[in-house]
């Protein structure tokens, strides 16, 4: 038996009169990758905002490796071993993308906060050979001194990446990591991704896009209206005549 | 930054910056801007600037009320100098001490907000220092007259070594230097070098770039692990304690302080240095307090007579019109002069001066790299790309 390594625990959230999560029990095992799928509106958006501290749920509780992560700000969350990447790329705009990726080794490795005004990254050769070899993992080495705002769309995506994979996190979670992204570029991630999950990290992903999910995922909720509907394996979601009727509909017949 | 500021340019940067300090009573000569006075405010406003940019340049948050530690540098100083001793090293000990010390407050509180909200809170916290120095905490900073030194102060250390002497009250002193005239200048433009290379590896440590990640996206940081107040409060108390240490040498080099060196109108003078001379480049808030403090000394020095004397080679009706047009912006208007010069910079030159040089430089050197080390390694962190 693999363990549950994230949890989410009878999670319940209101906007106002607007129920977004209700009774929501979702149960991440190591090294698989989790994907969360749901029409627009179905509260999957909210419920990554609630397992990352930015929304703190009305009940329920999530645990990540037996410890408490609601309640708790998002660096701690970080902190703990949870890296996200967002739907629109959370970079640094105004600094060269060799820095951007300096940044999480310096969190990684010296915590929330160190005060060492008088340290030389210079000199810290490891920490940019490091930095310089994620960088090279995505093919953005040869853009390592611009400014990361001259990047395009899907370049951010990849320094985005790389950002959350330099962290070693134990756990990733990815907001739509192919939204608007052309055919060729989709194809690109999901082999990224594809590599990372041979690496043995979890993740829990949410997607739109019924050929990642599949590409991708060993296990699948189905989230509709804040309520969990269905989980197993894509083979019996896919199956699954209340998922068939919630959401995939004509998708399904595609695949 | 990190392929293209390599060790050898930082040094070649503190170098250059060190002798165009220490030479500057030569090259300031032609400009008439060497007599010590001037200089003194040069370095001394340029330790605040450089201070101030530590914060606003690399955070992005901007106080309005940092001359308050301005202010308390130089009471502390004038205290030390009353009670303790003329030698000018505790002062600027009790100085940075103090201003530290109320810059962890006024930090503590105003950074649990940011952007407009942060000025709003600093600018309150300023005024009402500036009117608590201005008439409630009057035994301390002695109102309006300001504090000064008299004959009769205790000067405890001093006079366990000398009887008092009668003749006068003793200057300030650097173990029995005078702080005034040159070696007044010299003092602080040695400490001016100092300031200027810790902020040169505050800008080139991790802190540093911990610093500029939160000005140029604090939700990534959050989500990078990082807790962005305590950053922000070390570099809110290093600009303070920065600020102090200039309110202090002036105090040194004219051993008086007033309220309206808080005043607001002071913090606002900090932040049009650093944004004129370069928002977040090393060397830009040297040069735009030496921009600022050399106009107000040229401009708020015409008075209407002198304007006239000066104009007296135009023909004689001429005369008279020009000096109507020209008189509101000399004298005491010339902040008139100092808005259109900011306006034309901020339009113009949205990099500051620093961006202006470096400009310059790579049209008159096209091709090759430009070779001009102040100007073209000197942007950095906030990611300038004119240097490359």
């Amino acid at each position: 038996m693999e363990n549950t390594i994230f949890h989410v625990d009878d999670v319940e959230k209101r906007f106002g009169g607007l129920l977004a999560l209700s009774d929501v029990d979702l149960s991440v095992k190591e090294g698989r990758t989790h994907a969360i799928i749901g029409p627009n509106g179905a509260g999957k958006s909210t419920l990554l905002n609630v397992c990352v501290g930015l929304i703190k749920p009305d009940r329920g509780t999530v645990t990540f490796d037996g410890e408490l992560v609601t309640g708790k700000q998002p660096y701690e969350i970080n902190q703990l071993g949870i890296a996200r990447v967002f739907q629109t790329p959370e970079i640094f705009p105004d600094l060269p993308l060799i820095e951007n990726v300096i940044l999480p080794v310096l969190s990684r490795r010296d915590g929330a906060y160190k005060f060492a005004p008088f340290a030389s990254l210079r000199r810290d050769k490891a920490m940019l050979e490091e930095a310089e070899h994620y960088l090279e993992d995505m093919g953005l080495a040869s853009q390592m001194n611009n400014l990361a705002s001259a990047l395009s769309r899907g370049d951010k995506r990849r320094l985005e990446l790389a950002m959350c994979l330099i962290q070693h996190p134990r756990l990733l979670l990815l907001d739509e990591p192919t939204a608007g992204m052309a055919r060729h570029d989709t194809n690109q991630t999901i082999e990224l991704l594809q590599k990372i999950k041979a690496g043995g990290m979890t993740k829990v992903i949410i997607e739109h896009d019924m050929h990642v999910v599949f590409s991708l995922a060993d296990y699948i909720s189905v989230l509709a209206q804040g309520k969990i509907i269905a989980e197993g394996t894509p083979e019996e979601v896919k199956n699954d005549p209340k998922v068939r009727e919630a959401y995939l509909g004509e998708a399904a017949d595609d695949e | 930054m990190m392929k293209q500021t390599s060790a050898t340019k930082d040094l070649i940067i503190m170098l250059v910056f060190i002798a165009a300090v220490l030479t500057a009573p030569i090259w300031l000569t032609p400009i008439g801007a060497n007599y010590p006075d001037l200089l003194q405010k040069f370095a001394i406003y340029g330790i605040f600037a450089i201070g101030f940019n530590i914060l606003f340049g690399l955070t992005g948050y901007l106080s309005f009320g940092h001359a308050v530690f301005l202010g308390i540098g130089s009471y502390a100083a004038v205290w030390s100098f009353k009670l303790l001793t003329m030698n000018i090293l505790p002062a600027i000990l009790f100085a940075v001490m103090w201003s530290g010390l109320f810059s962890v407050i006024l930090g503590y509180i105003s950074l649990r907000r940011s952007g407009i909200y942060f000025s709003i809170l600093t600018l309150a916290f300023a005024q009402m220092s500036y009117n608590l120095a201005y008439s409630v905490l009057t035994p301390i900073t002695n109102g309006e007259t300001g504090l000064q030194l008299r004959l009769a102060d205790p000067r405890y250390i001093d006079n366990m070594f000398t009887k008092a002497v009668s003749e006068g009250i003793p200057s300030t002193n650097l173990f029995g230097i005078k702080m005034s005239g040159y070696s007044g200048f010299y003092f602080c433009a040695v400490v001016l070098i100092i300031c200027f290379w810790i902020s040169l590896k505050i800008f080139r440590s991790p802190f540093g770039l911990t610093l500029s990640g939160i000005k140029s996206n604090q939700h990534r940081m959050k989500y990078t692990g990082f807790n962005p107040r305590p950053y922000l409060l070390a570099a809110f108390v290093i600009s303070g304690m920065y600020a102090g240490l200039a309110g202090a040498l002036l105090a040194v080099t004219d051993p008086l302080a007033g309220a309206e060196r808080m005043q607001w109108t002071a913090s606002g003078e900090v932040v049009l240095m650093t944004i004129l001379g370069g928002l977040g480049t090393l060397i830009g808030p040297v040069i735009g307090a030496g921009v600022i403090k050399y106009f107000e000394n040229i401009f708020s020095s015409i008075g209407d007579q002198n304007l006239f004397e000066m104009l007296s080679w135009l023909p004689e009706g001429m005369q008279s019109i020009v000096a109507y047009v020209i008189s509101p912006f000399v004298g005491s208007g010339w902040h008139l002069t100092l808005g259109l010069v900011f306006m034309l910079i901020v339009i113009f030159l949205p990099g500051g001066l620093v961006s202006g040089f470096s400009k310059l430089a790579s049209t008159f050197r096209p091709k090759k790299k430009t070779p001009q080390p102040v100007a073209s390694t000197v942007s950095n962190a906030s990611g300038t790309k004119e240097g490359e």
